[in-house]
């Protein structure tokens, strides 16, 4: 039997919405080994939460509360998992993909000495048992099977909006186990001295639903604020290729692709791009894809969904025409 | 200041296929490059240089075509470059690459102020080495930082956060891996590609370095891959024909049986 944990991620005291997948995925997997599944929920006040993670699919809760975990620091986080782990040695531990599973998993994966996966897409158990993990590299050309076969646990970072959510079970119930936390000064010299919540972020574009994407093809910066509407009806984020950034149109975290983001949504729309290769690495995994450029042969439409030929400024404003947004 | 920055060399085209039948990697082209989170690390550091003056060592583990990557950051202004290189240390994952990383640093190029790494690399795609190296040499971690400012003895970050922004404060010395958003790099110039032949380029084999065996190369690596393939993708457009206000109109009412709108602009 195998215990599979997940450690769930809050922020100023919410669960992540890009890691709930994570329990469906983790229950799925118990149930192919008869295995149960375990959170780790680390905060200051957070035993409200342990809640929603059974109804999730948890079927144990460790809790561990201090002061000093109120917000999320890399050292204080490593030192209450990795005791944890140490103690009751789970066989499988899952982090979501995000800037703090991707910060904390390495840590913890290297004073356990134990072998990370990062950002996988799939983890299936082999017939014995083994967690085969599918990550993606070369932007997502290539796709790898990793395996860890000594080493425990075996550990792997899953990106966010890869698997569906779970459906949520209310009044189904866990185990909640309240663990002690012992912390060293030596874990507490790091500061979190502010958090700054951004609207319109550019972090926002790895959870967006809806993309609006722009490239050299927009032609100007005043063309280019076309797509903030667009996004804007369609309750989106902007996004945009290299050339745009080169040119200051917009900020370089708004890039997508090899030297910048990689995004998930359900519709990307992809407005005068031409689709080469270190862009689309970070926009594959987009559920729906829509493509409008001028030139029929541009290489996007091989990877959209929908394609419309035609010149952008004509085809965004009668796209927020139809979508009743003004001009 | 002495700042360490880790280096790696990627092929300079991303776009890699896996053969069907031999299951080995083709690459188009055999360029390779500095990945680009890492030469952001070494601008920042030589700005940084400047400023508080000091000195920077960029570090990298591979094989020997890896001294091309070191001999352009040592144009574009570092000032020695070391390279860990033995066939023992082949087949590393991420943990016995930060364990060799972090024996090179503590072994050979102490005392440092501030380790710079990228955000990930963009081959492997990881991000897991910076936090490695870090657990190894027993120092505090900033990841995926867009701005960094810094006095000497500590450190203020500003780190992407599921919020927006955190900004984190560390004591020196520290790990930290920066983002794109950072600054723009430099090219190196032709004068500055005159003087890195001059500036020391050491090389070191695992024997150099004193390491354990059992922690360094495919030996010390906890992760092994089973199998590589090619993600299927076939192209099933639908194009959308008639003119702007035609086209418009079809997509949104497929967007809308998909379930993919709740426009929100409006009437
Ligand atoms: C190491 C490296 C890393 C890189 N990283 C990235 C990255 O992270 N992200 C990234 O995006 N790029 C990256 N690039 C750049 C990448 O190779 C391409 O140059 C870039 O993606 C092209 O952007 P684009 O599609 O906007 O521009 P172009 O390739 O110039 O395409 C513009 C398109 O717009 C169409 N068009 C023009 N006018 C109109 C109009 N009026 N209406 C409709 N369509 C129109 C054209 O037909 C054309 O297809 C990288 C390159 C390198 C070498
Ligand atoms: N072989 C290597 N030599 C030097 N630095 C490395 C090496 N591998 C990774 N790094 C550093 O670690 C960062 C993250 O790499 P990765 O964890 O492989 O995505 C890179 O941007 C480099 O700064």
């Amino acid at each position: 039997m195998q215990d599979i944990w997940v450690v769930a991620e809050t922020n100023c005291g919410v669960l992540a919405g890009g890691t709930l997948e994570l329990w469906g995925k983790a229950r799925s997997l118990a149930q192919s080994c008869d295995g149960t599944v375990t959170a780790v929920l680390l905060g200051a006040d957070v035993a409200p939460l342990a809640a929603q993670l059974a109804a999730y699919g948890a079927d144990t809760v460790l809790l561990a509360q201090d002061p000093e975990l109120a917000q999320y620091r890399t050292l204080p986080y490593t030192a209450v998992l990795t005791e944890l782990i140490g103690a009751r040695k789970p066989a499988i531990v899952l982090l979501g993909a995000t800037s703090q599973g991707r910060d904390l998993a390495p840590r913890v994966a290297g004073r356990l000495r134990t072998g990370l996966t990062a950002d996988c897409l799939e983890l299936i158990l082999d017939r014995d048992g083994l967690l085969v993990q599918t990550k993606p590299s070369y932007g997502d050309n290539v796709m790898v099977d990793i395996v860890i076969p000594e080493h425990r646990p075996q550990m792997a970072t899953v990106r966010p909006h890869v698997f569906p959510l779970p459906e949520k079970q209310e009044g189904r119930s866990a185990k909640v186990e309240e663990v002690s936390v012992e912390l060293e000064a030596s874990d507490l010299t790091t500061r979190v001295r502010e958090i700054i919540v951004e609207e319109q972020q550019a972090s926002k574009l790895e959870e967006a639903d809806v993309i609006v994407a722009g490239g050299r093809g927009m032609g100007s910066r005043e063309n280019f604020a076309l797509l903030e509407k667009l996004a804007h009806a369609l309750g989106g984020v902007v996004g945009a290729t290299r050339p745009p950034v080169d040119e200051g149109w917009i900020d370089a975290a708004y890039q997508i692709g090899q030297s910048g983001k990689t995004v998930a949504p359900k519709l990307f729309i992809a407005c005068g791009i031409s689709g080469a290769v270190q862009h689309t690495v970070g926009i594959e995994k987009s559920k729906v894809i829509v493509a409008i450029n001028k030139d029929a042969s541009a290489p996007i439409f091989n990877f959209a969904t929908y394609g419309i030929v035609g010149d952008v400024r004509d085809v965004i404003p009668a796209l927020l025409q139809e979508l009743g947004a003004s001009e | 200041m002495h700042i360490v920055v880790c280096i790696k060399q990627v092929p300079a085209t991303l776009d890699v296929r896996v053969d069907p039948v031999t299951h080995n990697l083709i690459r188009e082209g055999t360029e390779s490059t500095i990945n680009s989170f890492d030469a952001h690390a070494l601008e920042e550091a030589l700005r940084l240089c400047e400023r508080f003056g000091g000195k920077v060592s960029v570090i990298s583990m591979g094989p020997p075509q890896v001294k091309d990557a070191l001999r352009k950051a040592l144009a574009m202004g570092a000032d020695e470059a070391y390279l860990l290189c033995d066939r023992a240390l082949g087949g590393a994952d991420t943990l016995a690459t930060a364990y060799t990383l972090a024996k090179g640093i503590k072994r050979l190029l102490p005392p440092y102020d501030l380790i710079l790494c990228g955000r990930h690399a963009v081959d492997a795609d990881t991000g897991q080495v910076g936090p490695m190296l870090a657990e190894e040499l027993g120092l505090p971690q900033v990841t995926m930082v867009k701005k960094l400012e810094c006095d000497g003895k500590s450190a203020v970050a500003w780190r992407e956060s599921a919020e927006g922004t955190a900004v984190w404060e560390v004591p020196l010395p520290a790990v930290i891996t920066v983002g794109s958003e950072i600054n723009t790099p430099r090219y190196p110039k032709p004068i500055g590609i005159m003087r890195a032949a001059k500036k020391p380029l050491t090389v070191w084999t695992a024997q150099d370095l004193d390491v354990d065996e059992d922690k360094i190369g495919l030996k010390g690596s906890p992760t092994r891959v089973a199998r590589l393939f090619s993600p299927e993708r076939v192209s099933h457009v639908e194009m959308l024909s008639g003119d702007p206000e035609v086209a418009a109109a079809t997509l949104v009412r497929k967007l809308k049986g998909n379930k993919l709108l709740q426009v929100q602009g409006g009437c």
